[in-house]
């Protein structure tokens, strides 16, 4: 275990009657890193960030965190934990001031004492201290959410899928509100089913049914891609789609924005693909040889 | 201890803001009380009375005149013979039977006294009661109008209820009692197993188990409130029966309330221990409605005397703690009993309060599952 490690997980495991959610995870965080659990829906993301929360114990396996047993030191645990669930967990029925001073004051705090902290954060949303909490728009409950999660200066910061549910713009502003808590060292986990935010991560994991598939920086995970990726365009994207997966010569053909990402059998470009692709009708088709991204690494983990 | 009062404030906000909570609070206790008293109030108007005069003599005549000319009464059959009492009452038009006895007037001039008789349907004790409060009343009136006359004496009143559904009618049925303790069990009960898995069903309640908030905290956040706000309740009840209706609380008021307090307290820790058993609000609303609401109206004695049951609800009304409650409410406020009477009943909401206290502790989830 390296020095700098502030979650350790050896084998956790854990079930729900018949429903295998998590089998046999292991890993570690590192102090002040931002660490992605990247995963779709049902991965077991939660159950995961569950159990780092002390809220569910794992049927096997050890996890410690700040060198505290979860199952023994939870207690202890829970005051350095700032938790944000997946459905926001604010009271709707109280007003945004209302809502951030209760958290403060339930983790022994002010919000006077770690204002600087949440400055940037809760700036946005402070014009409108007097509003209740279930009149605010998903990106405004999101920078709530996330405040009352930091108010109490944790040093290990969960957040669930903060930002699903979120529009564009209010996520990579979320994004970037993360980046700037880099100077506190508060370590950051954060879970997300958009692979487009691995990037932002210093470290990620992908994860799908309960299972780790990789660990790593996510350029690396990029560059673990093994064969060569085309990226290829036409005019209509459903029927090159179509077509590319009937070519014999594809391995595997995935949309990808609005374009589709392609591997060929002999790690290369068949030549014999833009015959064929014209043939189909196809127009203007440009095909370039393009890097795998995460999502890409994704699919090829998960064949 | 700042985190306790911070959760108790918050507490507070979720109640004063929800005017739901606000009515089901205070709404609803004043509503059952008025409701109940406007039906008390409205049905003795042109009651009709049947006399079986014994003697028909000067004086019984005029005395049923002024209970007839009262407004309040209207005059029914004349009866001839004991034998008929039952038979009018059965026929329930008649509310009440008043019965002279034989050689009125030459006992009330000879001896200075004779008797009169009221029979009245204790089917329904509310208007058996009203009915014999008020012919009392008049009769006390010709007494005093006696007083000056030649034929100076008392007459003297025997109400009597005859009972022919409710025999072991022991007391005046008295609402209020009923409406205490079963206000205090919904309220209690109630939102305090709403409040807590509100908590779980809207998620909030996963960040309150990871802050540093301990069990009991959380627990007795949400019970201060809810406890403060019941007993401002039951003083608004026992407030507004006293003003609307003139019913007074006998026995010690001090004592009633201290009783009022454990009975909220226990009700209070039922709700919790509801709320670590139901998942969701639903849940808990219908565990508290028909687990609890329901067996107090209709085996805790409020309605329906426990001695008239069949043995085995009986037994069943035995595990209610609110029949318990109504013995001892009934006793101080009706009765005007002390502690004496009630220690027993006391002691049995005493042991409910810890069994269910001991049990939400020990159910009461650090972790979710």
């Amino acid at each position: 275990m390296p020095a700098d490690c502030l979650i350790s997980a050896r084998h956790v495991s854990k079930s729900f009657g018949a429903i295998n959610a998590l089998n046999d995870l292991s890993f570690n965080v590192r102090e002040g890193e931002i660490f992605g659990f990247i995963g779709p829906d049902g991965a077991g993301k939660t159950t995961l960030f569950r159990i780092i929360t002390t809220l569910l114990l794992p049927d096997e396996g050890e996890m410690t965190i700040m060198g505290l047993d979860i199952r023994n030191g939870f207690r202890e645990l829970r005051k350095n934990i700032g938790y944000m669930p997946g459905r926001f967990s604010l009271y709707l029925d109280l007003s945004v001031g209302e809502n951030l001073n209760f958290y403060a004051t339930v983790f022994g705090t002010t919000v006077r004492e770690n204002y600087e902290l949440i400055r940037d954060i809760y700036s946005h949303i402070e014009p409108f201290e007097k509003r209740l909490a279930g009149k605010l728009s998903g990106g405004m409950k999101q920078k709530l959410a996330l405040s009352c999660a930091l108010i109490h200066k944790p040093a290990l910061l969960v957040l669930d899928e903060p930002t699903t549910g979120v529009d564009a713009a209010s996520r990579s502003e979320f994004w970037e509100m993360l980046k700037k808590l880099r100077p506190y060292n508060i370590t950051i986990i954060v879970s997300t089913p958009y692979m487009d935010e691995a990037m932002k991560c210093d470290r990620v994991a992908l994860i799908q049914e309960g299972k780790i598939l990789s660990i790593d920086e996510p350029e690396k995970i990029r560059d673990g891609f093994s064969r060569k990726l085309f990226s290829i365009r036409a005019s209509d994207k459903y029927k090159l789609i179509v077509a590319l997966r009937a070519f014999p010569g594809t391995v595997t053909a995935y949309p990808f924005g609005d374009s589709v990402h392609v591997t060929f059998k002999g790690d290369g470009l068949e030549n014999s693909v833009y015959e064929y692709l014209s043939q189909t009708g196809l127009k203007d088709v440009i095909i370039q040889e393009t890097r795998a991204g995460i999502e890409d690494r994704f699919l090829e983990l998960m064949e | 201890m700042k985190r306790f009062l911070g959760f108790v404030k918050k507490e507070f906000l979720h109640i004063f803001r929800d005017y739901r909570t606000m009515i089901i609070l205070f709404g609803i206790p004043a509503a059952q009380i008025l409701l109940f008293g406007f039906v008390v109030r409205t049905d003795l108007e042109n009651a009709r009375i049947a006399f079986l005069d014994l003697s028909r003599d000067e004086v019984t005549l005029k005395l049923s005149d002024k209970i007839c000319s009262s407004g309040f009464f209207s005059r029914g059959e004349y009866l001839t013979s004991y034998k008929d009492v039952d038979q009018v009452l059965r026929g329930s038009k008649i509310k009440a039977v008043v019965i002279f006895e034989e050689d009125f007037s030459t006992k009330l001039t000879g001896e200075g006294k004779a008797a009169i008789s009221i029979i009245t349907d204790g089917s329904e004790p509310n208007m058996a009661t009203l009915t014999t409060n008020y012919i009392t009343a008049i009769i006390n009136d010709f007494n005093r109008d006696l007083a000056g006359t030649a034929a100076n004496g008392v007459l003297l009143v025997q109400p009597e209820v005859s009972m022919f559904y409710n025999p072991s009618l022991k007391s005046q049925f008295m609402f209020v009692p009923g409406v205490i303790t079963l206000i205090m069990i919904l309220i209690c009960a109630l939102m305090t197993s709403i409040t807590i898995t509100r908590e779980k069903e809207f998620g909030t309640m996963e960040v309150l188990l990871v802050s540093p908030l301990k069990p009991i905290q959380i627990i007795l956040g949400k019970v201060l409130p809810y406890f403060i706000l019941s007993f401002i309740d039951v003083i608004l009840i026992l407030l507004l029966s006293w003003l609307v209706f003139g019913l007074p609380v006998k026995g010690s008021l001090a004592l009633l309330l201290a009783e009022s307090m454990l009975y909220i307290l226990m009700s209070l820790s039922l709700g919790i221990l509801i709320s670590t058993v139901a998942r969701t609000m639903q849940q808990a609303i219908f565990i508290s409605l028909v687990g609890m609401m329901l067996p107090t109206i209709l085996l805790s004695g409020f309605i329906f005397p426990i001695e008239n049951m069949p043995k085995v609800y009986g037994w069943i009304s035995s595990i209610l703690p609110p029949r318990y409650f109504i013995v001892i409410i009934k006793n101080i406020m009706i009765k005007g009993t002390g502690f004496l009477y009630v220690w027993k009943e006391t002691l049995i909401l005493v042991m409910f309060t810890f069994a269910f206290i001991g049990l939400a502790i020990r159910n009461f989830k650090i972790r979710l599952q």
